[in-house]
């Protein structure tokens, strides 16, 4: 099952993506955190900022992905862990992160990263390190936006990170509840 | 004073020392200047490449240390009048040896945003230099690509001066 995520990421990224200039989008992420660091000068606000622009980017982005990967529902949110990691990561970011730590009951799991674009060549300053700043926070909103959009709420937040100075990055992902629909309200 | 100085460095760049009593020490001082003349990074590297020279640095007390530390940054000041006559003549970025002080050479090399990195050294191959100043302008490229880093301030980073030494003992 994973194996044909892993094909279907992978060609989806060959065939079907445009590219852009990896340190272009590098320097383009940088310069958004630092700005919004210089802004708000607390980094737990920029903690939030930076969520709340990956939630909007991920009730958008979650379309194109799935007009790109045609794939229907998951089964389980076991089968969303490995879609968000082998297809979705793969398509965007050209990255698989391994997903582990699946809990008994199945509704949370991590994504650990071995390699993160967006951080690369940056060193945190260390008025970063006290306070908490987690750089890569974009992605966390981006999975809580994309995930909300198909039924799912869900809580993504990070563990560790490389930036600070830990072993690895990782992005734990709960899920709170399904969503049921909603009729719009005026409809019987 | 003198005496002591001459003694401890059997070898090196020869025996003299200067009219401030200025012996031979042994050591490499790397600095690199900003576009204001402002100072982003400085480096001592004592050499330790030679057996000889190991004996002479420890027979240098703290202060003299100190001096020699404000004489370095003097001579390496004074050198950037140089700098900026002789890049108008090649479109190098390695200027190799621009100014002499006493029995110690100042080697420069000039980035193309304007960041002078000097070299105080004694006598030391063209090529060795040229590579470590090839090596440290990476890391300075580096540097600027980290978004927290303001270009022309001051490079604080520990993984940058620790990797600025590993290229001076290797090139050095």
């Amino acid at each position: 099952m994973a194996k044909q995520y892993k094909t279907l990421g992978e060609d989806i990224w060959k065939n079907k993506v445009e590219k852009i200039n990896a340190e272009l989008f590098t320097l383009t992420y940088g310069s958004i955190v630092a700005q919004l660091v210089k802004d708000y000068e607390d980094f737990t606000e920029v903690n939030k900022q930076l969520e709340k622009m990956g939630y909007n980017i991920g009730t958008r982005l979650i379309e194109d992905f799935l007009a790109r990967s045609g794939v229907g529902r998951c089964q389980d949110f076991r089968e969303t862990a490995e879609m968000v990691s082998k297809v979705g990561f793969k398509m965007f970011l050209n990255i698989t992160p391994a997903v582990t730590n699946i809990s008994a009951d199945g509704r949370e799991f991590s994504l650990v990263l071995d390699e993160n674009p967006l951080a690369e060549c940056v060193e945190l300053p260390d008025q970063a390190l006290v306070d908490e700043l987690w750089y890569s926070n974009i992605l966390c909103g981006v999975l809580r936006g994309s995930l909300e959009m198909v039924q799912m709420q869900v809580d993504a937040f990070f563990v560790t990170d490389t930036l600070r100075g830990d072993d690895m990055t990782e992005i734990r992902v709960k899920l709170v509840r399904y969503l049921e629909e909603e009729v719009p309200a005026g409809e019987d | 004073m003198n005496a002591t100085h001459s003694s401890s460095s059997s070898g090196g760049s020869g025996i003299g020392s200067g009219p401030l009593g200025y012996g031979n020490t042994p050591t490499c001082y790397f600095v690199m200047i900003g576009t204001k003349d402002n100072p982003i990074y400085e480096a001592e590297f004592p050499a330790v490449n030679t057996a000889r020279s190991s004996s002479g640095g420890a027979t240098i007390p703290e202060a003299k240390k100190e001096e020699f530390r404000h004489l370095n940054q003097f001579i390496a000041h004074s050198a950037l009048d140089m700098v900026e006559d002789i890049q108008w003549s090649t479109n190098q970025m390695y200027l190799k040896a621009i100014d002499k002080f006493n029995e110690r050479f100042i080697s420069a090399y000039l980035t193309a945003g304007n960041i002078k990195l000097l070299l105080l050294h004694d006598a030391k191959s063209e090529d060795a230099i040229r590579n470590f100043f090839n090596d440290c302008y990476e890391l300075y490229i580096k540097t600027l690509l980290n978004p927290f880093y303001e270009p022309n301030s001051i490079i604080s980073s520990a993984a940058f001066d620790t990797k600025v030494r590993l290229s001076a003992k290797r090139y050095l």
